[in-house]
Order: structure tokens, then sequence, then C-alpha cells
């Protein structure tokens, strides 16, 4: 026993595994930080010992210590020997450990990436299993571009467990490494049809991460979607493709038509919550689309649906779905205003956050105020500055919401912003005062309203400051003041307000305020003094002149230097007023001179959107940055000497990115260094006064039935009555219209005039409010760029994925294990299909070298290399596609590429045109005049030009002559060059990949007009799927269905012509029974066809 | 998905895994601020919660919370059932699975989950095969 009790212990002491830690912890509650500590130490010291159990049980503890909190970074290198170990136990280990702990920061990750590389392709599909899952949890831009390959090569591994992996991770490897997307696409694409469904539905899921952020590159891909989700039964697998459709039916409308059929049908049909909640989430916008609006059975079912997400755990999807909704069907929404109401007072925030959003979209002018009402209550009620903020916030938000639309009454909204000012310890003071200003600035009938609320805000200011915790909400007597001060004219107890802000408690305000205030008493002051001097009160005049000048010495005395400044200032004057004053002479009308003209508000991008004046270059130097010794007086004259020399001169649009950064820069710092550049010119208001048209909009006196001046404190709550009975007055008096209108047109439009309701145009505003736009500068850009946010990591991956690969484009493989995996034929896998790709080789020396259209990259490559030795200067591949707004044109993209290490530059290319095939040419040029390529080639570089060629009949193939000169510039001088080539236009390159849907192919079958064609192929040992590709790929057809080995496709060709095919396969051979509108332009093609399939 | 935490009642705890790379200090921020916010909702709440950009979709098991992040477009009743899925291959492996499993057996709960999930996406949607693959694992294990 006790010798037992010794061997435990004695155990413990060498081998504590993880049971046993957390045993100990579990035992050592009170001391748990030193038992780990202890701990800590036991495993540093068996990381020492070169038994690889013991290390792995070693960092097996750590990985549990890390979940605790504890820092095991230290620990890294052990963890990579670890991962390294060649028993799957320890290995497991490892890499569960590193990716617990490992991330971008991590400096050591660097070193597994030969040990990850040798993991993937080991003989043991765990082994590798184990290694990708680690890497998806760690992987870095460097690792993804180093292993980039090799996760690609075991996307088609013969074991589907190591597939679905690979092709998952290759999301994330995507995330890291963008450029790694086009070239594994094609594959990636190609799992769609994997036969395993796990394979499948793990690139289901890959390509809806990747379509859901830019759907657009993806449309092509939707036919292929539908045919997976009327065929799919799993609902992991439905739910991601159905939420892929929900991103690409907004580019697509034809799109949304086609799913709703199936949509409803799965709402009405499965029992799974989730699909179905996916389902209703898709469905919604696409009603939205015209064509659809009648459609609104579906809709009503789907509205009732949400009553089933109205539970309490599901409530926030409810909400979540409403507010989707309502984007689309704000009515019907609307109706659940009370539901959505009580929300407001659930417990749980996000549910009371996601109800005010619904508020938001819900208003209307007809049920502003009560909504604004019930809020109003909640601000009262609300517990916690946090929500009661967000409140407030929404209270605002609703009521500007598109510039005021839904106010009715602003004087309405004043009293609720006054009432707001009540709120105690929000910080939302300035939205507050912001809110004030704009509305008493825009809208010119509410500014006597408004003068008035603050006149008493201001009489009430102790009300507001006198807490020094609010002192949020004194932001407001910002706006008051400055609102008193310019519309002074509609105060009525002017000499009260003035003295309201003469009084001392004032001085204990922010200094900001206070400025604003010292500001705005002068011009009260001015337009009392004119109002007294109107009224030959010389001695009221003195009075009030005297009060400024016995308070003003208060805020001289100010500790705030803004303040300081303008009482000192004003003081002055007002003295200097007095001294007129006395000599008896008539001063009003100056000083009131001072503060004339009005205020327009200004657009916020006004600034931004003054056109640049033609010939006007913001980023050129005005003179060159000063040399050290030169001095400033000097200045001057180089300014005007250069100007003069820009007037000449054009911009310069060679000038790249970088540069120009770098003398922004390098302009900014010497500004932020000038005592006496204004920084941030002061907006052009005041340039825009007279700006005909604001001041000629009539102003319509205000309605008398709302009193003016309400006293004490406003209530909001009076205009929702008033409002009332104004609407219902309006309402009599319209219906009363309305029947002497029936009377005179007895029956013609009884049935329109029956349904009348109230609707929103109804109700007319109380005030006629003319909201005044913004003001824009004359000829402002309309272009409205929304800024992007250029740190979003998916932007990277906004790529064409329908162009062809260039060769530049491959990931890069390690040297000494390339290759072999690579040549497999799947790698050349079609890609989207919109284009085909036939490299063709120009080398110097005249030699051309017509290439193959089916020719394998790989092979192309070691041409290239040989090339190489050959001292080929240039190197140019194209591709040929059809035009899809021109019938008669297509566009040959040529990509040059410089190979040698001299400069080539004044590229030119010209083709001899034929009967049938011309270049497009500038105008005015003759037929043998060669077309420039627009740009020069530095060595190494490749770049891509467009010609467009016009085409008479497309029923048969081309091929034209043609030669590129160029100019090869190096250190021995330079010498021109020519090159011969030919253009081959094969019919195929005529045809527009269409996906056609297998209704439209039968009745197009069907319609018999068409000629009809057919091959047979020997000796095609190639997979059927593999055939289809090759066809789909090189021929620009698209599948329309498949059964068995048997396949109809279709294609388009830019004129129109309709191509079918029926694609057979027997044991060895292939037959095709094609039909068209054109049966030249079929056996053309079908011949083509036959050219490749032979090379099967 | 971001991540997903498993805690207990009283907020040790128990599993982390995280999909997007975030360095130690701001895992835990994050969750020391997740078990409070979840620990703190009563039981009749909604399942779901808007946090910072993230909704946070948890479901309480016993005594140990499931809870994840997810991004805003996503299904939030998916995610409530890859959660619930999880808890049915744990209690498959365990045979009635309790929390005292997970915390002995850390390490197979963690596998076990990456047999189901990778990189935060659902790898294999068959209870079987993800079962059969970690018997094969543990098999080799031996």
């Amino acid at each position: 026993m006790a010798l037992k009790m010794v061997k435990g212990s004695i155990d413990r002491m060498f081998d504590k595994n993880l049971q046993d830690l957390v045993r100990g912890i579990r035992n050592h509650k009170e001391d748990e930080a030193k038992y780990i500590s202890q701990c800590i130490d036991e495993i540093k010291q068996e990381l020492k010992q070169d038994n690889i159990a013991v290390k792995a049980n070693a960092v097996c503890k750590l990985t549990y210590l890390q979940m605790l909190g504890y820092d095991i970074s230290w620990a890294a290198f052990n963890i990579i020997e670890v991962m390294s170990a060649s028993k799957f136990t320890f290995k497991r280990i490892g890499y569960l450990a590193a990716s617990q702990c490992f991330h971008e920061g991590t400096d050591v990750i660097m070193l597994t990436t030969n040990q990850i590389r040798k993991d993937l392709s080991s003989p043991n599909q765990y082994d590798t299993g184990v290694a990708l899952t680690g890497l998806s949890c760690f992987v870095t831009p460097d690792l993804a571009r180093d292993l980039a390959n090799d996760i690609m090569t075991l996307m088609s591994h013969t074991k589907p467990y190591i597939r679905k992996k690979a092709v998952l991770i290759m999301y994330k490897v995507f995330l890291k490494y963008p450029e790694s997307l086009r070239p594994a696409f094609p594959r990636l694409k190609e799992k769609l049809e994997d036969p395993d469904p796990g394979v499948q539905s793990a690139a289901v899921n890959v390509i809806c991460e990747l379509a859901r952020r830019n759907p657009k590159n993806y449309l092509s891909l939707a036919p292929l979607f539908f045919k997976l989700m009327t065929s799919s039964t799993n609902n992991w697998v439905l739910i991601k493709i159905i939420k892929l459709f929900g991103a690409l039916t907004p580019l697509e409308p034809r799109l949304g038509k086609k799913l709703i059929e199936p949509l409803t049908n799965l709402i009405h049909s499965t029992s799974a919550m989730s699909l179905l909640y996916e389902c209703v989430n898709t469905v919604i916008p696409i009603l939205k689309s015209p064509v659809l609006a009648r459609n609104n059975t579906v809709f009503l079912y789907v509205e009732k649906l949400y009553f089933v997400f109205f539970p309490p755990t599901v409530k926030y999807l409810g909400l979540l779905a409403m507010s989707k909704i309502l984007k689309t069907h704000p009515k019907s929404v609307q109706s659940h205003k009370d539901l959505i109401l009580q929300c407001l007072d659930d417990k749980d925030e996000s549910i009371r956050l996601r109800a005010l959003d619904l508020l938001y979209g819900m208003v209307s002018k007809k049920n502003l105020m009560e909504i604004v009402k019930k809020l109003m209550i909640h601000v009262d009620k609300a517990e916690g500055t946090t929500y009661r903020d967000e409140l407030l916030t929404k209270i605002i938000d609703i009521c500007s919401q598109s510039n005021y639309q839904y106010i009715t009454n602003f004087e309405w909204y004043i009293s609720i912003l006054v009432e707001l000012t009540r709120l105690e310890g929000t910080r939302h003071g300035h939205l507050i005062a912001a809110q004030m200003l704009d509305v008493a600035i825009r809208v010119k009938a509410i500014r006597k309203f408004a003068v008035s609320q603050m006149a008493m805000l201001l009489d009430n200011a102790h009300l507001i400051a006198s807490n020094t915790q609010r002192n949020g909400i004194c932001e407001v007597l910002y706006a008051a003041a400055w609102i008193c001060g310019e519309f002074s004219d509609h105060l009525e107890e002017s000499n009260q307000t003035l003295e309201a802000m003469l009084r001392p408690k004032v001085t204990t305000l922010p200094g900001h305020i206070q400025a604003v205030y010292v500001q705005n008493m002068v011009k009260l002051y001015a337009s009392i003094l004119q109002q007294k001097e109107q009224a030959g009160e010389k001695e009221a005049a003195q009075e009030i002149t005297q009060l400024m000048i016995d308070r003003l010495p208060q805020f001289v005395q100010s500790a705030d230097l803004e303040v300081q400044e303008r009482a000192s200032c004003i003081l002055q004057l007002i003295k200097y007023i007095q001294k007129l004053q006395i000599k008896e002479v008539p001063v009003a009308e100056e000083v009131i001179a001072l503060f004339a003209g009005e205020l327009n508000p200004v657009a916020p991008k006004a600034q931004k959107k003054v056109p640049v004046p033609e010939g006007l270059d913001l980023d050129a130097w005005i003179n060159e940055p000063p040399s050290d010794s030169e001095s400033e007086d000097e200045k001057p004259r180089t300014i005007f000497h250069d100007e003069e020399q820009r007037h000449s001169r054009h911009r310069q649009p060679e000038i790249d990115e970088e540069e120009l950064a770098r003398r922004r820069e390098v302009r900014k710092q010497e500004q932020a260094n000038n005592p006496f550049y204004i920084k941030s010119s002061p907006s052009p208001q005041k340039q825009y006064q007279d700006t005909p048209g604001v001041e000629h909009i009539p102003v319509v006196q205000i309605d008398l039935s709302v009193p003016l001046k309400v006293p004490g404190m406003p209530m909001s709550d009076q205009y929702v009555k008033l409002e009332e009975e104004r609407r219902h007055k309006q309402k009599l008096e319209k219906d009363k219209k309305k029947k002497k209108q029936k009377k005179e047109k007895k029956g013609k439009h009884r049935r329109h005039n029956s349904l009348h309701t109230e609707s929103d145009e109804d109700i007319a505003p109380a005030q006629h409010v003319d909201i005044i736009t913004e003001e824009m500068p004359e000829n402002a850009l309309p272009s409205d760029e929304d800024d992007k946010d250029p740190n979003d990591p998916y932007k990277a991956l906004d790529i064409d994925l329908d162009k062809p690969l260039a060769d530049s484009e491959k990931l890069p493989v390690q040297r000494h294990r390339n290759a072999e995996n690579l040549k497999s034929p799947d790698t050349e896998a079609p890609l989207v299909g919109k284009k085909s790709k036939k490299p063709k080789k120009k080398e110097k020396k005249h030699k051309e070298k017509e290439r193959e259209k089916e020719k394998k990259k790989e092979r192309e490559k070691k041409v290239t290399e040989e090339g190489k030795k050959v001292v080929c200067v240039l190197s140019a591949t194209y591709d040929i596609q059809g035009n899809l707004q021109n019938d008669s044109q297509v566009t040959v993209s040529v990509i040059f590429e410089n190979k040698s290490t001299s400069f080539l530059k004044s590229m030119e290319l010209n083709v001899l045109d034929s009967l049938n095939a011309k270049m497009l040419r500038p105008e005015g040029s003759s037929v043998h005049d060669g077309i420039p390529v627009p740009f020069q080639l530095p060595p190494g570089i490749s770049n891509e030009a467009q010609f467009v060629f016009t085409l008479q009949s497309i029923v048969m193939a081309q091929k034209l002559k043609g030669t590129l000169s160029f100019i090869v510039k190096n250190d021995n001088g330079s010498t021109h060059e020519k090159l011969d080539f030919k253009l081959h236009f094969s019919c195929a390159s005529y045809l527009i990949t269409t996906p056609c849907y297998s209704d439209a192919f039968a009745k197009l079958l069907e319609s018999g007009d068409l000629h009809m064609s057919s091959i047979k192929v020997d000796g095609i040992s190639i997979s059927f799927q593999h055939l289809l590709a090759k066809i789909c790929f090189y021929h620009h057809f698209s599948v329309v269905e498949r059964v068995d080995s048997c396949a109809s496709m279709y294609s388009r060709s830019i004129q129109g012509h309709h191509v079918c095919l029926l694609v057979k396969k027997g044991e060895n051979s292939v037959s095709v029974d094609g039909k068209c509108n054109d049966s030249t332009l079929l056996s053309n093609l079908l011949d083509e066809m036959k050219e490749t399939l032979s090379k099967c | 998905m971001q991540f997903m935490l498993l805690f207990s009642r009283q907020g040790k705890l128990r599993l982390q895994k995280w999909y997007v790379p975030l360095s130690d200090k701001e895992k835990k921020k994050i969750t020391r601020e997740l078990v409070q916010t979840v620990l703190a909702r009563k039981p009749k709440m909604c399942s779901f919660l808007e946090w910072r950009d993230l909704k946070i979709v948890y479901k309480r098991y016993a005594s140990l919370y499931f809870c994840c992040a997810i991004e805003d477009q996503d299904n939030e009743l998916i995610t409530l059932e890859i959660i619930h899925r999880y808890v049915e291959l744990l209690d498959k492996y365990f045979g009635s699975v309790c929390e005292l499993d997970i915390i002995f057996n850390f390490e197979k709960a963690y596998f076990i989950l990456d047999e189901f999930l990778l990189g935060g996406e659902v790898q294999e949607t068959s209870k079987k095969n993800v079962l059969k693959a970690i018997e094969q694992a543990d098999l080799l294990q031996e």
C-alpha cells in the first residue's frame, strides 16, 4: 500500500498527464495560480527532455493551460517539435496546440512551412487531415503563398476525406493570398460536381462565401447552382446555395423570377426552420421587382410565416425579417406597429434596438407624431444611459430622415427637441443642438417660433447648466444662443434675452459656448439698438449700451482665450459706440451692418464637388520646393514665373500614383510647418448669399390656429392633438370637394372615389415649409463615389474569374517537387467558359510557331524557357472573343511580354484585311496603316492590348496575316524589328457561352427551322465529364442537361445563330449531333470540334 | 463563423476555437466580455444577440453554454443547428456527455470539432462520417 503510494507520487512527479493536471487544478481551488506556476515549471523541465512522448504530454498540458488564460507563446518552438513527430498521436497534439496559440504574429510560424508540406503529402490521410485542420487556423499570407499549390493538388486527392478539407481550406488561402484564386478556381468549380457529397458541399460552401462578397464575378455559375439546388436534399447545402442566390439576384432580375417557384415550394414543404428562414430572406428582396409585384400570394404567405418567428427565443429573427420586408413592402409591416412598439419594452437590448430600427423605417407623415410620442414615453422610462441615448439618437434620426420628409409640423419638432433637453446625463447634447440649428436655418417659416423657444431655453439656462454632470446637454445653449442672435429680429423680448445672456452664471459654461454667447449678444444688441433708435428712445438705447459695458468685463476676464479675445474686442467696440451715442450720432445702421447678410446651408460635400477648372493641376508644384539656401523674399517672383509657363503646359498624366502620393505628403508637411498657410478653407457660404432662387421662395404665413407662444416649457403633446384636429378639418374639406366632384362627374370615376382613403400624400403640412435645399457649387460634379473601406479583406478577392489565365498567374511551385501532379489534364480544366485561349508565339528570327489550341500550360511554359535560349525578344498570346454589343465585331486581346533585357517601344500591329474580316482602324487612316500599341515594354514586363475586328460573315473560319513592328532599344543602340504572324479566327470564337434552360432548349428544337448535321469520332479515352468540359472550354458551349453519358449543349453566335448539340458517348467513340440556323456554320463548327476531339 | 466558445455556468472557459487570427490579448478580452454578457441573460431570452458588429448565437446545454459568433449575413438558425449537431456528436462519442468529459478529454472535444467544422465552415454534414473519421484516427493513435 505504502509502496503503491510512493510509486504513484513518483510517477506523478515525473510524468503528470493531462488528467492529473486537471484534477490538480480542481483540488487547488484556493491557490490555483501558485499550483499552475508550479506546473508550468514542471512542464519546462519536461520540454527539455529528448523523449518526444514526454514533450507531447507537456504540450498537451500547455494547451489546456492556454485555455485557462496562461501565456504559452514561449513554447512555440516546442510545439513545432511535437508537430514534426512521426507518430500520429503526437503530431495531432502538436497541431492542436499550434492551432490554438499560433497567430500571424508568431515568428516561428515560417519554420513550419516545410513540415506542413511534408505532412500534406503524407501517405497517411489522417496526417494530411490534421495538417490541413491546423493550417486552417493559423494560415498566414506567407504560408498561403508557399502552400497554395500543394493544397490545390490535394483538391484532387483520391480520398474524399482529404478533398473536402483541401477545398474548404482554399477559402482561407484565397483570403490570405488573393492571387491564388484565379488559378485554383477551375478546379474548385469542378468540385461542385464531385461524386462525394461531402466534397460537393465543401465546394458549395467556399464558392458561396466567395460569391457573397463579390457576387458579380460568379453570375455565370448561376445555372449550375440552380441545378444543384433542385437536385440537392441536404439542408446544409441548400441553405448555402440559397444564400448565394440571395447575393446574385440583385444583379440578375431574371434569376429571381426563375427562383420564385422552387423557393416557394421549399417554403411550403420544408420542416427545417433554418432553411425556411433562409428561403424567406431570399424571396423577400426578389418580390420587390416590379415584374413580380403581383405575386402577392407568396408575400402574404411569407408574412404569416413570421409569426413562427415570434416566440421569445427567436423573436429577434422575426424583427430582423420584418426589417427586410419593410424595405419592399412597408405597408404590411406598418400594420404590426403595436407589436413592434411592445418590443421596446423587452428586456433584451438587441431586440429593443432592432425594434427601434424597424420604427425608423416605418414612419410616415401620418404616424410620425404618434410613434415619436411613444418613444418619448420610453425615453422617460428607460433605465441606463446607453439605451436612453440610443433612443434619443433614434428619435432624431427618425424625424430628420430624408431631409425631414415626414415632418408636417416643425413647431412640434422644435418642442420635441426642447423636451429632449430635459434628459439627464445624455451625451448627445451636440446632436440636439445641431438639429436645432439645422431646422432654424433651413426652415424659414419656423424661425420665429424657434427663436421664442430658444429665448426660453436661454432664460432657463440655469436648469440645464446647473448640474455639472449634465454638461453634455449644455451644448444646446450653444444652439440657443446662436439662433437668438442670428435671428434676433424675430425676438419679442430682446431685452430680457440679452439680460439672460449676460448673467454671471454664464461664465461657468464651457469656453466654446461662452464664445458663442459673446458673439451673439452683440448681434442681439445691434438689433435692440436699431429698434430703440427707430422708436426714438435714445435713453433706452444708451441704457442698453451701459448694460453691455457693465457686464462684458466678466467675459474679458475669462480664462478661455477665445472668449477673452472676443469680449475685449467687443467691449472696445461698444465703448466707442457709447462715445458716439453721447454725441447723439445715430449708430444703429452701422452696427447692424456688421452682421448683414444671411447664412445659407451648404451641403456637406459641396467643397469636394467644386469642379477643378480646366488647366488647373492641383497636384503640380506651384513653385519648386525651395532649396535650403534660397531666401524667403525671392519666392514671389518664382511663382509668377512658373505660372506663366504652366498656362501652355498640359496636365501630365504620366505622373504615377506613387510619385503623387509622395508629393502630397511633402506638401502637407510643408503646409503644416508654414504659419501663413490657411488650413482648411472656410465654407464658401457667404459667396452664395445672392444666389437667385432662395430669396424668391414664397414663405407662406404660419397657420394661426397654432398658438405661437406656448407659456412655460413647451409640450409637444398638444401638437399631436392640434394636428389631429387640423387633419380632420382638412379631410372634411377635401371630402366635401370630392362629393362636389362626384356630383359633377357622376358615375365616371365612381370607383376611384369610393376607394379613397387617407394616404400620406393627402396630409398637407401645417406650415408651408420651404426646406431650403443645401447649397452646392455651380456645375458641381455629379459623381457620387461612395467611399469604400479600403481595408475590407474581401475586396482583394474581387477578381474577374472569366478572364483566361495568364502565365504570370501560376501558383508558385516548389522547384524540386514541381510538375508531375500538375501535368494531369484537369489542370487546364475549363475556366468559366466564356473565352477561349489560343496561345501562339512569335519569336524573333521570323520563326513562327503556330501553336495549337489544346496546348497545356505546362508545355507552353517549357517552350517559353526554350525560347529564352534562342534570344527570344517578345512573346505574345492572344485570345478572341465575340462582342456582345455588336453582332459583327470580335475583340482580339493580345498579351505582349518582353522577354529580353532591352526596352521595346513603338510597337505597331498591322493586319492584311480580307474581304470578310477587317481590323477596325481609327477614322481617317488607310487600310495599310497599322495600329500603334498604346504602351512601351520595359524588360520583363507584359501588358495587354485590344484590337477590334469587324466581320461580314461568321459562318466560316478565317485566317489573317499580319506583322508587328517594333524598336528594340538597348545599350548598343536601337534596331528595328519585325514579326510576321497569323491570326486564326475559328468559328468557335464567334460563339458566346450562353446558358440555356432545358425548357427553352426543347422549344428551340421543336421549332424546326434548324439545319442538322452530325459527326462521329473514335478512339476517345477521356472521361465524358472531361470531354464535355473541353467542348465547353474550347468551343464556348454550355451544358443544358446531362443524363448518364449523353448531354445536350447550347451556344449562341454573336449574330444570334442558335447552336444546339447532342453529345453521346459510346464505348470508345463520341457522336455529336448538331442543329443550327445556318448549315455552313454548323458544319464548320463540327469540323473544328472533330479536330479537338480527335486529339483526346 | 468567427469563433466558438464553451463555458460553464460559473464562467469557466471549457473550450475555445478561433477561426480568425487574433492576438491572445484580444481573445481574452472578447471571452471575458462575452461570458459576462451571456451569463447575465435570463433563460427565456432570445438566443441571439448583437455584439460589436457580430451576432452571437448561444445555447445552454445542462451546465454548459455553447456560444458562436457569426457575421451579419449568416443564418442564425443554422448556427443553432451546428451547435446542436456538435453536442450530438460529443454525446455519441462520449456516451451521454457531461461537462467533466469535456474537461478531462478536452483534446478529444477539439478533435471532434475539427472533424465537424473547418475554418469556420461545416465540413461534414453526416454525423456518421464524423464519428467514423474520429474512430479511425483514434485507432491510429493506439
